[in-house]
């Protein structure tokens, strides 16, 4: 498989030094692996902190600056970042007021930022932690890990973070962060799996005319393999899982987002078909996105996210972003 | 078994993840996301350079710096979850110079504690703890039965490694493999088998040793 590199060893480190040359508003500290913003931490507001596996850029790096994430620590590709890393953001962020950890529902991010949050405590810095969980493909039960932290982790950092610029308490920006995850479903479908660098090969193997329903972000296999069908078929299969978990309703934001390998002309095709199926169960989408913000490599497919929409989480989405990925209102 | 022994078996462990990488990659690219063996390999490698750097004067010391050093570098869950273990296992040996097979026992005891504490897995869900638990029963029970050294280690690691096969049949109910659900059977669980092969790199070490 070709790719872009120049080892496998290197690739986290290398990309972030094109990120760093690339963003001045960022300040990346390569050695440690944290980005920040680099006005340093506005004092008096809740400090921001995400992080997870490199790979799935812009996730969560590219969403560092004003009205969304304070720091995003990168882990290597696919692997939860460390607890070190969660404490010298969570360090660097601290404004006085406490820190909101974001938290994709993986055992790693969770058993790290887990620790990080206790690292945190002891040098008294006050930590909440929001899970994100809004993957419908995994049944949430006690037989599993429980439901995958995917789109709306874009969600929750928008919205969150545009409550915190606002200067908003520490529990009040988690209780939306909170708000944000329990209001949103997601659900991938994938026509390629994607290669680790270091492996060197695709994660799991499909046939030219098969695909895989119910996938996560990290080229696992997901729920089950299906024939490849029509794009109305697929939109439709994804957006049936979420209809049945959550009913849409109402006005709605809605993400359709590509893997990382998927070309723009079928990302919005793609969205056409959730437009529609969307508006035949008679719901609205107020606002959307398509395009990569949570990706997997060069992973071929697509997500779509879907967030039930009140007037003020409509403001918080509404309000000014200025990130390398998400830029409105400034 | 003193300090250096036990840096051994930390450096033995370290040679058998890195020539077993591929072999773990590929258990995890089966059920998971295909990083198990590069974080396992990346982990250990920098547990060596540790022992290296900093003084261990004691077993426990040896254990406790080396599963600080895997939170510190692997990440994902194997980092928290391997991490504790050994600094479970380090605490549990105190200030010894010189580790019984007892003692030895007893701090496996502490690391099987610290991981289901952390992880929340009990036998049967197809985790590390399924190599883990046996092994720490097996050798147990050779103790108990007044088995030599090398036959106790013996035992233990072939449970380790039952164990990790065992995980085959199994339905994944916790980490990356229960998303896939009934798609985990037939597979044989990446950390029940790294598990396995670092309590075989602790028989290795003493079988080299004994006279």
């Amino acid at each position: 498989m070709k790719k872009l590199i120049n080892s496998p060893d290197t690739v986290v480190t290398d990309a972030l030094a094109g990120v760093a040359a690339a963003h001045p508003s960022l300040a990346v500290d390569i050695e440690n692996k944290v980005i920040t913003r680099a006005g340093g931490p506005t004092l008096g507001k809740v400090g921001l902190v995400s992080g997870g596996g490199s790979g799935h850029e812009p996730l969560h790096g590219g969403f560092v600056g004003f009205g969304m994430l304070d720091a995003a620590c990168p882990g290597e590709v696919f692997t939860s970042p460390v607890p070190d890393q969660m404490l010298a953001a969570t360090k660097a962020v601290d404004g006085g007021v406490g820190v909101l950890h974001v938290v994709k529902n993986y055992t790693g991010d969770v058993l790290n930022f887990q620790m990080a949050a206790e690292l945190a405590a002891d040098d008294g810095i006050e930590v909440t932690p929001v899970v994100v969980n809004d993957d419908v493909a995994v049944q949430d039960s006690l037989y599993t890990a429980g439901r995958r932290g995917v789109g709306a982790t874009v969600f929750v950092e928008k919205i969150a973070g545009a409550l915190a610029e606002r200067g908003a308490p520490l529990a009040d920006v988690a209780a939306v962060a909170a708000e944000v995850n329990e209001r949103s479903r997601s659900f991938g479908v994938a026509l390629s799996s994607c290669t680790i660098p270091a492996a060197g090969k695709p994660t799991f193997d499909l046939g030219d005319d098969e695909i895989e329903l119910g996938i996560g972000i990290h080229g696992e296999p997901g729920r089950r393999r299906a024939p490849l069908a029509p794009a109305a078929e697929l939109a439709a299969a994804a957006m049936d899982a979420i209809h049945a978990d959550q009913p849409l309703d109402g006005d709605l934001l809605v993400m359709v987002n590509g893997m990382g390998g998927t070309p723009l002309i079928e990302l919005y095709l793609v969205y056409n078909e959730v437009h529609k199926y969307v508006t035949g169960k008679g719901a609205r989408i107020a606002r959307n996105l398509v395009g990569n913000y949570i990706t997997s490599l060069e992973m071929q497919g697509f997500s779509v996210s879907v967030c039930r929409l009140s007037d003020t989480l409509e403001q918080l989405w509404d309000a000014p972003v200025d990130t390398p990925a998400l830029r409105w209102g400034r | 078994m003193d300090a250096a022994f036990f840096r051994d078996w930390m450096t033995a462990a370290a040679a058998v993840v890195e020539t077993q990488r591929d072999h773990l990659t590929q258990l995890d690219a089966a059920i998971g996301d295909a990083d198990h063996g590069i974080n396992m390999a990346r982990g250990f490698s920098a547990v060596t350079a540790a022992l290296e750097q900093k003084d261990t004067p004691t077993p426990g010391s040896v254990l406790t710096l080396a599963g600080s050093t895997l939170i510190s570098k692997v990440g994902g869950a194997s980092g928290p979850l391997y991490g504790m273990a050994l600094r479970s296992a380090g605490k549990a040996l105190g200030d010894t110079s010189d580790a019984d097979l007892h003692a030895l026992a007893g701090a496996l005891e502490a690391a099987l504690a610290g991981v289901q504490k952390l992880g929340a897995a009990r036998e049967g869900e197809k985790t590390m703890v399924d190599a883990l638990a046996p092994a720490v029963s097996a050798l147990a029970k050779a103790l108990a039965e007044g088995a030599p050294g090398d036959g106790a280690l013996s035992a233990l690691a072939a449970a380790a490694l039952a164990g990790a096969q065992s995980t085959i049949s199994m339905q994944a109910l916790k980490g990356r493999a229960s998303y896939l659900g009934p798609r985990s059977v037939g597979h044989e669980d990446p950390g029940a088998a790294s598990m396995a092969l670092i309590l075989g790199a602790l028989r290795d070490v003493a079988a080299r040793q004994a006279p």
